[in-house]
């Protein structure tokens, strides 16, 4: 039997892992992918705890966490785009138009 | 045999993740992901998960990596001399920190709580995805109603994003 806490362990490395994606990567479209990472760990976290707490509810969110992935790729690869047009870059350090 | 399995798609699934984070390549980038999603998902089967094993599969690596995949050959992006932020190494020190932090609130942590009203043994009986669609139905409806809300939401401001900024020729209005 696998301990809950392993599963907690690689939940919070995967989850570091992207939150570093995130930080330190220049490419939007990265970026974006680390937050896929990022939301991927959250879910082995709702699915551990719903296991070993006998629940069906952390299948539930995770399930809408999943969704909610979805329409966050969709919206953010279509601001890429849009993005992409106006400049030929993705690299966020280049993306400072709102910023006063 | 289920921790040689854990110990396969749990080391995998870090290995890939760092991969994505650290490759040049944005489209080996998005190749790794694909293995974090995989990997990911069988953890959900050691979880007895199989519903969300298969809406990850389907969702994630079917439609949700190929949009990316299709984003990325689309602008045909070329590797960046530097493709780390350029003060990234600002954000290291702080980001070990908050590593150690969270490592000491996972040894600290009980792990305990209030169980809940689905053990395994009665879910395998009826299988999962029988269990997630009559929790999904009864209790979470509302839930259920929003997130096609927002997704609608999501198509419509996908498209008038992405949508042409000049009008077609040839049209009247």
């Amino acid at each position: 039997m696998i301990p809950l806490a392993a599963y907690v362990a690689v939940s919070a490395i995967l989850f570091i892992t992207g939150l570093l994606g995130v930080l330190i990567r220049r490419n939007f479209i990265i970026v974006l992918m680390s937050v896929e990472i990022m939301l991927n760990a959250a879910n082995i976290n709702l699915v551990a705890f719903s296991h070993y707490l006998e629940s069906m509810a952390g299948q539930l969110v995770a399930l809408f966490v999943i969704a909610i992935a979805a329409g966050e790729a969709a919206v953010g690869l279509a601001i890429i785009i849009v993005v992409f047009r106006g400049k030929l870059s993705t690299n966020v350090d280049e993306l400072n138009l709102l910023k006063w | 045999m289920i921790a040689l399995f854990f110990a396969y798609f749990a080391l995998v699934s870090i290995a890939a993740g760092v991969m994505t984070v650290a490759l040049k390549n944005p489209v080996h980038c998005g190749l790794a992901l694909l293995a974090v999603l995989l990997h990911v998902s069988g953890l959900f089967i050691l979880l007895n998960a199989e519903f969300l094993w298969a809406v990850q599969v389907v969702v994630y690596a079917g439609a949700i990596l190929v949009l990316y995949l299709f984003v990325l050959m689309l602008l045909n992006l070329k590797t960046d001399e530097r493709y780390f932020h350029s003060s990234y190494l600002y954000y290291l020190g702080p980001a070990g920190i908050g590593s150690l932090y969270v490592l000491y609130l996972l040894v600290k942590s009980p792990y305990a709580g209030a169980k809940g009203t689905a053990p395994a043994v009665a879910v395998l009986q009826e299988g999962d995805t029988a269990a997630v669609g009559i929790k999904m139905f009864s209790d979470y409806l509302l839930q259920f109603e929003i997130v096609g809300v927002f997704l609608l939401g999501a198509i419509i401001g996908a498209i008038v994003l992405a949508k042409s900024p000049k009008p077609l020729e040839g049209g009247k209005d």
